[in-house]
């Protein structure tokens, strides 16, 4: 196989699996305006991205808050510019860290989850048993997982970005010293309404990646255990790559 | 739409491929209402692949399917869905929904219709009653050995009261006295209610035992069509070689029956 096949054959398996990611988000779009849209499914899925991540996103916002704030504290240092930690953590947290690293949190535990459920379901025949029940297994899946992701992002972004902000503060106030008046002074003073809708937007993208890519990966999974496995390492992989990649666009298209 | 003249399914030269792999060739059969049609053949042979063709999992690469006269796959995934109300699968390994407790699995077509859930548990014990498991409701599958499961899968597909029931190994896996519980299961299911029945196997005492007729797959083709009574008389040397069980016969042409013929040789 020359260079050429194989750049042709990469490009393929590239746009097939976009092409399935595409296939996946237009079901799911679709069914979402249809009834019945299984509410009770739906908080069930909200209760296992929201509620069970947030401790691994309490701590990640937590410790990320508090680095910031001793990085920025070591460099305003030189300049006597200590006040402007909080301006630091907190539109960092707000605009890039919280969507982020809550994306990257939620697509290793949610995305992963999915994927290996999903998938032992298709290897197990649960997916087609669904069908040969009536029901229509995208639907009662895919839908549940894709809504909940997308919702329940946003809501754990807004608790980690509080945190963060939380984390830079008890680092600025406890440990350097530092005004605490002057810290929410500045943290309130230079942050727009746009720096915290343009996060929650990031996350209610990032939510709708996170599900669709686990989702499709698990729904699609092929060859027994070791395909689960396949499937589950894809999907966290793909949802992170994917979040990273897209996050450069969407602060292009909001800030450029 | 049906009567007796009419096959409630009729595959009608299905063929399907999985890249180079030829599964299944030009493959017919007709089952008639009320009756058992089970099909056997040996592992590989594309047995599961016309199941799943029929039910609408796998899209066929040409042919027809009918059932009660409507070509299947004309339909919409919607209209699909709907037609899948009428029937009722047991898969070989019985495929139960993890999540969800034994009564919730066999009254899970029920729910999904939105009959009340106290309704539903009723039908789901009687049921279970039935397939002699009674008192396991409030189970979770990963609580249940090999033959309840199957049990339970059974109940599952039958508990909507489906017109047609599919059975894919109903018996493998499970110990003889087990599988003569399944066995005669069906065939109660058959004679009470008189639904279709399509089935496929390798057991040749349960394709005995539950059908009506039997058809042999072998190399993705209909090989041979014949009744129950027919299974020690027919001549046919595929059909001996498979019911008797012997590695060596015409069946053994495959590259892989070669390799397994000059190991033991």
């Amino acid at each position: 196989m020359n260079m050429l096949q194989k750049i042709g054959m990469i490009s393929e398996q590239f746009l097939a699996q976009l092409g399935l990611y595409a296939i996946t988000l237009g079901k799911t779009s679709k069914r979402i305006l249809s009834s019945p849209r299984y509410p009770r499914l739906i908080l069930a899925q909200a209760e296992e991205v929201g509620v069970q991540s947030l401790p691994v996103v309490l701590l990640t916002a937590l410790f990320t808050g508090m680095v910031l704030a001793l990085q920025s504290y070591i460099v305003f240092h030189r300049f006597a510019a200590e006040s402007m930690i909080g301006v630091v953590v907190s539109l960092s947290m707000v605009r890039e860290l919280g969507p982020v690293l809550v994306g990257l949190m939620v697509a290793g535990r949610v995305g992963a989850s999915f994927a290996a459920e999903l998938g032992t379901m298709r290897v197990s025949e649960q997916i087609d048993a669904l069908w040969t029940l009536s029901t229509d297994p995208m639907r009662y899946l895919i839908m549940p997982r894709v809504i909940a992701a997308i919702v329940m992002m946003p809501l754990l972004v807004v608790i980690s970005d509080f945190i963060g902000i939380y984390g830079g503060y008890a680092i600025s106030v406890f440990m350097l010293d530092q005004n605490p008046a002057v810290y929410l002074e500045k943290t309130t003073q230079f942050m727009e309404l746009k720096d915290f809708y343009s996060g929650l937007v990031k996350a209610g993208f990032f939510g709708m990646l996170i599900g669709v890519i686990g989702c499709t990966e698990g729904f699609n999974c092929k060859g027994g255990a070791e395909g689960v496995g396949r499937a589950t390492t894809r999907a966290v992989v793909i949802s992170c790559m994917s979040i990273l990649v897209s996050d450069y666009f969407l602060t292009a298209w909001m800030f450029g | 739409m049906s009567n007796d003249q009419t096959p409630r399914i009729s595959i009608r030269n299905i063929s399907k491929r999985f890249g180079e792999k030829v599964i299944l060739e030009d493959v017919s059969l007709d089952i008639m209402p009320g009756t058992s049609t089970t099909v056997i053949g040996m592992s590989g042979t594309g047995k599961s692949v016309l199941i799943k063709c029929v039910l609408g999992l796998l899209k066929p690469d040409s042919g027809e399917i009918f059932v009660d006269g409507e070509n299947w796959l004309e339909l919409s995934e919607d209209e699909h869905l709907d037609r899948m109300r009428r029937v009722g699968m047991l898969f070989q390994g019985a495929a139960l929904f993890d999540s969800l407790s034994v009564w919730e699995n066999v009254a899970f077509a029920l729910l999904e219709r939105g009959e009340e859930r106290t309704t539903a548990r009723e039908k789901a014990a009687e049921v279970l009653e039935w397939v002699g498991l009674p008192g396991i409701e409030a189970l979770m599958p990963a609580e249940l050995s090999g033959g309840m499961s199957k049990r339970v899968g059974l109940a599952r597909a039958i508990c909507h009261k489906p017109d047609i029931v599919f059975l894919d190994e109903p018996t493998t896996g499970l110990d003889p006295i087990m599988s003569d519980v399944i066995n005669r299961l069906i065939v109660n299911l058959h004679k009470t209610s008189g639904t279709t029945i399509m089935a496929i196997t390798h057991d040749m005492k349960s394709a005995a035992m539950i059908s009506d007729n039997i058809g042999m797959l072998c190399h993705g083709q209909m090989h041979r069509q014949i009744t129950p009574d027919q299974l020690d008389s027919d001549q046919d040397p595929m059909l001996r070689q498979f019911v008797e069980g012997r590695a060596e016969g015409p069946i053994n042409c495959s590259v892989w029956g070669k390799q397994i013929e000059e190991a033991v040789k």
